[in-house]
């Protein structure tokens, strides 16, 4: 019986990188080391799984953004386009998801972003379903409202306008959050149905995030950092219904400067 | 600079190998971008050769620059968990969702070669210097991975007992 396949050799062999004289003289010795034989094509099914697993990404549109961002020679105009790849890639349906039970993040955003969409969802819990005081300054009072709550906040705050998709302005609040004074921006429509902006500003923040979802029961929410601000979107909706209702939004606050 | 389309053809497969390090589809986005921010940035030292592996050195000192950073759990996104198409497999059940939470328990410097010898297919050189190790570096990392990545999926999770060779 030959000697034992050096394992080096072993994993060239299974990888395809020796000459064809060598592939040929360890598969001859491989006859004989049935066990090692085993392992190579215990070698070979892993890398069946990882191309079976990852080849498809191959074929997929490249996100609109990423090709903008090559063509683009690297002009420091990357924030929105980091969202906006975020939002092209949910936007044609790439479902791959984030899987892992975790995952490890640069620290900048993560503490905001980790409890951003719990404290959305507590604000939304609490005061949608008020009937006499939803809001503290209403749609009527905009002008007062934007004015109100930039001052509090200390950054100017825009409403974003969602008639488009069929929700008007009902007002807005101020609540408390991590940072200090936060606001809540409701919105219904001719359902009943209500949505609500979480807006809350730290100086802490910086940069931006991809949108993220998160879903407590039936709500549900997309959450993102842009500049010192961060946003959250909650309704009792699908997130295929949400998701161009945030992306308006989103459209309509990135045009703003950041501090 | 290289042509545009030269860059334009390479990110599928940074998206690929980006996915499959990060099992995570929207940490891959990132990744991505920032790989090719830190590549657009340092066009100047280019030299013709091979693109793929200059552009995938650049996304492995990304990784390995954010992995430095602190630690932060995020997340998951448990409706993208459901959402993960189910696709026709010739090899056996395995899910992807599973594949990539083996990928996860392998440390990061064994998942990466794993990935760029199994996945992408590089040459031991190219991987050697892709991740500015030696090539032996490269062989004992790959020679781990497949043993914990194999115990993994046998559903032990442990390392498999040494066996006595001679």
């Amino acid at each position: 019986m030959s000697e034992r396949i050096d394992r080096d050799r072993l994993h060239a062999y299974a990888d395809g990188q020796l000459s064809d004289d060598e592939r040929a003289a360890i598969a001859a010795r491989l006859a004989e080391h049935p066990d090692q034989r085993a392992e190579v094509a215990d070698w070979l099914r892993q890398k069946a799984l990882l191309h079976d697993a990852y080849d498809p990404l191959l074929a997929e549109p490249l996100p609109p953004a990423l090709a903008a961002l090559a063509a683009s020679g690297g002009r420091p105009r990357l924030r929105p386009l980091r969202i906006a790849a975020a939002l092209g890639w949910i936007a044609v349906g790439v479902t791959l998801g984030s899987v892992g039970d975790r995952f490890w993040r640069p620290a900048p955003d993560s503490t905001e972003l980790a409890t951003l969409p719990h404290r959305a969802a507590v604000a939304h819990a609490v005061f949608v379903p008020e009937v006499r005081h939803p809001v503290e300054v209403g749609a009527d009072q905009e002008a007062h409202l934007v004015a109100w709550l930039s001052k509090r906040l200390g950054a100017r705050l825009r409403v974003p306008g969602l008639r488009a998709e069929g929700f008007h302005l009902v007002g807005g609040r101020l609540i408390p959050s991590d940072s200090g004074p936060g606001a809540l921006i409701m919105y219904e429509d001719s359902a009943g149905r209500r949505l609500t902006l979480y807006v809350c500003i730290d100086d802490a923040n910086s940069g931006a995030t991809a949108f993220r979802y998160a879903r407590q029961d039936t709500l549900s929410t997309f959450y993102w950092i842009d500049g010192h601000s961060a946003y959250a979107l909650s309704g009792e909706l699908p997130r295929e219904t949400l998701l161009p209702i945030a992306t308006t939004i989103y459209r309509q606050l990135a045009g703003e400067p950041h501090g | 600079m290289p042509a545009e389309h030269a860059i334009l053809a390479e990110i599928p497969r940074l998206r690929r190998y980006a996915r499959a390090l990060t099992g995570n589809a929207a940490e891959a986005d990132d990744l991505v971008q920032d790989t090719l921010e830190r590549a657009l940035g340092k066009w100047t030292l280019w030299r013709p050769g091979n693109l793929r592996a200059w552009l995938l050195t650049m996304m492995h000192n990304v990784f390995v620059n954010q992995l430095r950073a602190r630690p932060v759990l995020v997340m998951a996104d448990e409706d993208e968990l459901a959402a993960i198409p189910v696709r026709p497999r010739q090899h056996d059940e395995l899910e992807l969702r599973d594949l990539d939470r083996a990928l996860a328990r392998l440390p990061p410097e064994q998942r990466e070669v794993l990935l760029l010898v199994g996945l992408e297919e590089l040459s031991y050189d190219e991987t050697a210097r892709v991740l500015g190790v030696p090539a032996g570096t490269v062989m004992s990392r790959l020679s781990r991975a497949r043993e914990k990545l194999r115990a993994i999926l046998a559903g032990d999770g442990k390392p498999q007992h040494l066996k006595v060779i001679k």
